[in-house]
Formats: structure tokens, sequence, C-alpha cells
């Protein structure tokens, strides 16, 4: 799950990080009040405005702005508060900004890049660094990956303090007295709010030698939510898309795509593997479905709900291995599904596993159009020759 | 001959009481595994299934009466990690966990203990194993299975009944499918079961399925080219996947250019394992394959 960066700087303040602080603003009543408590607090007349959404490159975008004085961040504030921003992570419909972070201006010395995450191929916690901060990492690590330094840590192999003194060596921050102790506390806050991802770009050197969090972005592990009780009021619905949104109140696991065949699989594996098989046949799949290794009519009837909620999809691949979900169970329920929903699109279906050949017979013999299919690979070139 | 399970495997299964695991107990018992008993906490004393199966508060005493190979654990993920780790304290030596949304965090904690100890974990986030027409631990519904003579190993569930519903179709048979599981920390790798696979000498090739994230099937490449001499089929799932969706497993995010189902078919392709250009035509490939 993402949260905001004025979120995220609030779990770093928990554990001591420095941070530039700011405060947030939902509505533009309050931009003025609050630009003049940033400028009072923090003792600083320019501050930065911020758009509090989740996806990235939200400077480029014309999102952040510095304004060094009162009129300038009056006038940004109000021009980013309710803005429709539009960053590469966005698409092109671009995203509403609802918040939007005033804070501080610092004097920077110096930009880094940090970041936390998980090594699966090591099994181990690590740290990335690069003194090439505030820019596209991506970029740093394409050009000039001797920028980019790496240090693991994990219980049994890799001490915590090593990691941490090896990436002080990293960013030259030995005369620095705090720095261990921050960035120990930066761990500490990734640990232990399951973070399965903590970003700070940049972290930077003030002018006046201060090391602090100028920016963060963080990912948590959806699975650990229940015991992050304050993490998980951070969830805001606004950033999700709302059809992936209705799709996991339904206990579905779906992500829209650009094509138009609609595809309703059990298993994520096997759902993209038949993404894939459409593509091969030259379709282009409309969504990933995955409705649960156990299918059954409910479950397919809010997958089609979800699915024909996208104007795009012309016809519908349904591919389920009925394991222990019986396959003619599943035939009767997308028999009661097509029937209650009024479809008009084609709908191929395919089901192997348990009673395969009774639940086909119930199709064929159904007084609904369906077109069965006893492959994957019949089923894809079938769905796909609907929609050509 | 088979890997890690025969009839003979004596199976403990922990969550016996809750809805899944009492279904699935039956259904492995009815499939002709050796379950034994089974651990719920505080639930001691009681019978479960239809085979009225003791039950204990744990493994700790379950081990007072019985001999354990084996344990599968159905249990809501927020306690599944303390289950796997009460499995590893007690040696037994085959632990298998279906549950799925287990926190990374929890699995780290689980890696280090079994690092430390001679337990085998299959999962989290995975269907378990089954020999066909001996024994089944785990969800695999066992009547698409027949005996012959492939290995099957994957990290996807459906998509291993999809492999060994081909294999059996194109009338090779199996020894054992394993499926490993999708989460981003999982206790056995490709390679430590391929390592099982090369060992038996019924196995004479094996179906390998992989998907987008993570670099595990990369490995397991170059793996197979220096110390593997039994043809293998490989598939990627998610080649149309969309970079930085998260699709399903959390396992499968891509973060990495090796991470992708482009690199990783190039890197099993020049390490000499076939890989089946899409899913319906593993069955066939192997077949090929085996015939040559």
């Amino acid at each position: 799950m993402k949260i905001h960066e004025f979120q995220a700087k609030e779990l770093l303040s928990d554990y001591n990080v420095p941070i530039q602080r700011g405060h947030v603003v939902y509505s533009s009543n309050a931009i003025e009040k609050t630009i003049d408590k940033v400028q009072n607090e923090f003792n600083s007349d320019a501050v930065v405005v911020k758009a509090q959404i989740h996806a990235g490159g939200r400077g480029k975008g014309g999102g952040v702005k510095f304004c060094p004085s009162t009129e300038s961040a009056i006038e940004s504030a109000n021009k980013i508060l309710g803005m429709n921003l539009i960053t590469h992570q966005t698409g092109e419909e671009g995203k509403v900004v609802n918040q939007i972070l005033i804070t501080e201006a610092l004097d920077i010395e110096k930009e880094f890049y940090f970041a936390l995450m998980f090594d699966r191929a090591k099994n181990a916690d690590v740290f990335i660094v690069s003194t090439e901060g505030g820019v596209d990492i991506e970029e740093v690590a394409e050009q000039t990956p001797e920028k980019i330094v790496k240090a693991w840590v994990n219980n049994d192999t890799y001490p915590l303090d090593d990691a941490i003194n090896t990436i002080i060596n990293a960013l030259s921050l030995n005369s620095f007295n705090d720095a261990f102790e921050i960035f120990k506390n930066i761990y500490n806050c990734y640990s232990n709010s399951d973070c399965n991802l903590l970003e700070i770009n940049p972290l930077v050197i003030t002018e006046d030698q201060k090391i602090i969090a100028l920016d963060a972005k963080v990912d948590i592990d959806s699975n650990a939510l229940f015991r992050q009780e304050k993490i998980a009021k951070f969830h805001d619905t606004f950033e999700e898309d709302p059809l992936e949104l209705k799709a996991s109140e339904y206990g579905l696991n779906y992500i829209k795509l650009d094509g138009n065949v609609g595809c309703m699989v059990n298993g994520a594996g096997l759902a993209m593997a038949t993404m894939d098989i459409v593509k091969h046949h030259g379709g282009e799949p409309a969504n990933f479905l995955d409705v649960g290794g156990a299918a059954n009519v409910d479950t397919i009837k809010n997958g089609f709900k979800i699915i024909l909620s996208d104007p795009n999809v012309k016809s519908v691949l349904i591919n389920i291995f009925g394991g222990i979900v019986r396959c003619d169970r599943v035939a009767n329920g997308v028999i009661q599904a097509v029937k209650e929903l009024n479809l008009n699109v084609g709908v191929v279906v395919r089901l192997q596993g348990t009673n395969a050949k009774l639940a086909k017979q119930i199709l064929d013999e159904s007084d609904i159009e369906l077109i069965s299919a006893e492959t994957i690979d019949e089923a894809a070139k079938k769905a796909v020759g609907l929609v050509s | 001959m088979s890997i890690l399970l025969n009839k003979k495997t004596s199976i403990l299964v922990q969550g016996i009481t809750g809805s899944e695991g009492l279904f699935h107990a039956q259904q492995m018992l009815d499939y002709g595994s050796n379950v034994v008993c089974g651990v719920t906490p505080g639930k001691g004393g009681q019978t479960a299934t239809e085979n009225n199966l003791p039950v204990f508060n744990s493994i700790e005493e379950a081990k007072k009466e019985f001999s354990i190979d084996a344990t599968v654990i159905f249990v809501p993920p927020r306690f599944a990690a303390n289950a796997i780790l009460e499995a590893i304290n007690q040696n037994i030596g085959l632990i298998v966990c279906i549950s799925e949304g287990i926190p990374v965090r929890d699995m780290k904690k689980v890696k280090s203990a079994l690092d430390n100890s001679s337990s085998t974990l299959i999962g989290p986030n995975c269907p378990g194993l089954i020999t066909a027409e001996e024994s089944k631990i785990g969800i695999t519904p066992g009547f698409i299975c027949k005996k012959g003579s492939i290995g099957i190993l994957s990290r996807s569930g459906t998509l291993t009944y999809e492999a060994i519903d081909q294999i059996v179709n194109v009338g090779l048979g199996m020894t054992t499918a394993v499926g490993i599981g999708g989460d981003p920390i999982i206790g056995s790798s490709m390679i430590d079961i391929l390592k099982h696979f090369a060992d038996d000498e019924e196995t004479k090739g094996v179906v390998m399925i992989g998907e987008i994230g993570g670099s595990m099937e990369n490995e397991a490449a170059e793996w197979i080219k220096s110390n593997f001499n039994k043809p293998v089929v490989s598939f990627i799932a998610g080649q149309t996947a969309p970079k930085g969706k998260r699709m399903g497993h959390a396992g499968a995010i891509i973060s990495e250019g090796s991470e992708t189902a482009d690199a990783k078919i190039k890197i099993l392709k020049k390490c000499g394992v076939s890989v089946a250009k899409t899913v319906s035509e593993i069955g066939e490939t192997m077949l090929k394959l085996i015939e040559e």
C-alpha cells in the first residue's frame, strides 16, 4: 500500500529522523493561514508547495514549486491544490491533487539518493545509496552504475552496523556524528513499519551541516496492515483505480489494461498465462483478473460486473481450472450470471478439471449463447476472433 | 520412487479444525495420504475428519504419540509464521505452508530459523506437493494425476494443475509435482527442488514453471546448464504484464530488467532449457523432447 509523502515523513519523524518540516492543506480556505504558520514555526520566509499524490515525477509535472515570497506561495498553492496533475506515472488522464504539503525551504549543499528494500536474491534487506541524489535514479543506475552503493542487512550474515558504516563511507558522511544514529533510525522505521520500500530522494546535507529527509516515498506490506493501526488509516482510496478498488471489495484481484478481451481466470499465474496467449494470438487483454483458487457463482458474477464496467471490453474469456471446485458448478454460475447481467458481448468459456465434460455439456445445452472451448489455445483464439 | 513424499510419509495437519484445514485433511485422506493427526492450539482432545483423527494442542504433544515426517499448515496468515517456527523447533523434516498473505517481515524470521535447521519448507502461498497415486500434501486436485516419468515444479498454483493435466494427457504421466509458492520469500527454491529430481531415478524429465519477478528462474537456468542432465521444459508467465504492476502474487513484481519474462526466457534458452511458447504447449514440448 502506497502512502503520501507527508504521511511517510510523519513515520520517519516518529523515529526521530530529521525531515523537512511542513503542514498539510486540504482546502483553499486554509492556504494563507498555513503558509503563515509554516513561515513562523520554521522561521522560513520562502516555502515549498508540494502536491500530495501517490505517483512520482511530481516536480516535472508542475506539482512542486519553490516560492520565495508569501505572494508566490499563495499563488502556487491555489494553483496546485485541485489541479489535475499529469506525470509519467499517472498516465494521460492525470490525478487530481486533493491535498498539498507546504514546507520550509532549506539551503542545500548536497543531495543524495537513499532507499531501503528487500533483496530476494540475497535474502536480505538492502540499503541503496548514491551521491547522485535528486535525479532519476534509474538513469544513474544505467549510465554510471559505479555511483550506486549497496549494503545488505540480515540477522545472520550481514550486521546492520556494518551496512550503515558502508553507506556512511560511500556518502562521505564520516564527520557527521549523528549520521550513524539517523540511518539506524531509518532502518528501524522501515523494519517496524513493515515497509516494502522506503525511499528518500533526496536525502540532503544543508548548508548548516544537517542531514535531512527532503522527500519520502513509502510502500507498506499490505499483508501486515492488521498490526499497523496508524498506517492502515493512511489508506487513500481516492488514489486507487475505482474498478480495482471495487474488485478488492469483492475479494477479487483486478488490474485494468488497455485491450478489449476481458479475461476471468482462477489463480494469478494462470491469469498471466491466459493474457499472454491472448496476445500471442493477436489480441490485447483488457485486464488481469484473478478470481481466486476456489471460484464460485458469486465470484464469477462479480467478476463479470467488474470486467463489463470497462467499456473497451468486446469479448470475455473465462478460463477456470477447477480443482476443488467442480466445473459443473462453475458452468451453472456462468449461465446464471450471463442471464442476470444481460450481457451483450461474446463469452468464451474454457473449464478444465473435475467434471469438465459435464460442464461443457451444460454450457452447450443451455439456452444462452456461450462459446465453449476445451484448451486454453482454442479459447484464446475464439475470444480474439470475436473482436477482430 | 518420487521426491520428498510417498505413501508412507506420516503427515500432521496444523489448523485441522479450521474450515480449510478440515476440508483438505479429508481430501488428503481420501487420496490415500497417511495423515495421522492434527494440531489446533486450545482444541486438544477433540477429533477431526471422518477418520476421527486425534487433535493436539501442539506439535510437541502430537510427537509423544505419533512419529511425524511432515506437516501441512492451514493457519490464518497472521499466525502462520509462528506455526512454521513451531514445526522447525520440533524438527519436522518436511513443512508445507499453504497459507497466503504472510507478512514479509515474519518470513524473514522464518527464513533465518530455517537456515539453522534441518527442516525443508515448501511454500508459503503454494498448493503443496503431490506424488501421483500415492500421497498429497496440500490442495492439488488428485484426480488429474497419473503415475509416469515427469517431475513438475512451479511458482503458481493453477498453472501447476494445468501442467500436470497436459503431461498426463500427452501420456507421459508424472512422478511428483511441487508448487513452491509465489511469495517474495519462500522456503525452497527451484534449484532446491531440481536437486531432488536429479537424484530420483524415476524422474526422466522436469517441467519448471516460473513467472515475472525475482531472479530464481535465472539462477535455476545457470544451475541446470552445469549440473542437470535430464530434459527440462520451462514456461514463464507474465510476458504481457505491464511494468510496475502487481499481478496477484506478491512476488510477481517486475522491478529490474532481469526479472521480466523476456529476460528469463532468454537466459533459460541460453542455458539449454526448452521454453514452451504458450501455456498450452507445455505437454507437447516435453513429449517431443522425451521422444528424441
